[in-house]
């Protein structure tokens, strides 16, 4: 509960002064929110901010499920399976998004790695789930998911 | 108490699925009669608690829809146990919401 209090502090007092918001509060006292990965324009670029490389092993144990065709690029179901053990980190990428990053995971408790949630889409674009487990990176690239109508406004 | 949560226990496993009310601005959209951007708004993080100990945790982008849906798999909580779920956005707001595992 304190921890949420404390990020909500923070957040009120970025709203007040960007000097403050560009300066010493992100990083070092949330360090679960990288919130420079999420503002990264280009996959790698999220990658290097996630985990600090760029350099990922590709996985035949990551898959996805997420339809051919969105024909409602706002709402676009996906979900991501890692058949992997002593997963801590997992992250879903839309590469052709404006930000990439759309949402990462963190289990905290070793469990089966499935998770799934709804996107949005500003154009078709191939997806990307990189998983971390034992310090490595791994990472799966889906098949095109086609848009029929982009789901990020503009 | 706005979140909807669900649980259900699959041997060790627990699934859950949660969905939140939230718009998911995401900061880029224009008013369509001003053009005035329509300021971002969004969950960033989720957690998800038993017993006081937080044992999953996403955190999201404004990529991610309207009145968002999750689901996971945890382990650790048995049938009957409490889950709780938090969230907080980017201008601090928070809600939660709480389950029994079926």
């Amino acid at each position: 509960m304190k921890r949420r209090e404390f990020n909500k502090s923070l957040i009120a007092l970025s709203g007040i002064g960007a000097s403050l918001s560009l300066g010493v509060i992100p990083l070092s006292v949330n360090a679960a929110r990288s919130i420079t990965a999420f503002e990264a324009e280009t996959g790698e670029d999220a990658m290097n901010e996630l985990y600090g490389t760029t350099s990922a092993e590709p996985s035949e144990a990551i898959s996805f499920k997420a339809p051919d065709i969105a024909e409602n690029g706002a709402v676009v179901p996906i979900s991501i399976m890692a058949d992997i053990p002593n997963v801590d980190h997992v992250a879903l990428l839309v590469l052709n998004n404006p930000s990439p990053l759309a949402a990462s995971f963190e289990p905290v408790t070793a469990g089966a790695t499935t998770v799934g949630t709804r996107i949005k889409m500003g154009k078709t674009s191939q997806l990307m789930a990189l998983v971390r487990a034992d310090g490595k990176v791994y990472s799966a690239t889906s098949k095109e998911v086609k848009v029929t109508i982009g789901g990020c406004g503009g | 108490m706005a979140i909807k949560c669900k649980a259900k226990a699959d041997g060790d496993l627990v699934e859950v699925k949660v969905l939140m009310k939230h718009a998911m601005e995401t900061g880029l959209r224009k008013d369509s009669k001003t053009g005035e951007p329509i300021p971002a708004h969004y969950i960033t993080e989720v957690t998800c608690s038993h017993n006081g100990n937080a044992i999953f945790r996403c955190n999201l982008g404004p990529a991610i829809s309207k009145n968002p849906y999750l689901s996971f798999i945890v382990s650790g909580p048995k049938v009957g146990d409490t889950l709780q779920i938090a969230s907080l956005d980017n201008t601090g707001e928070t809600d939660s919401g709480e389950t029994v595992v079926k």
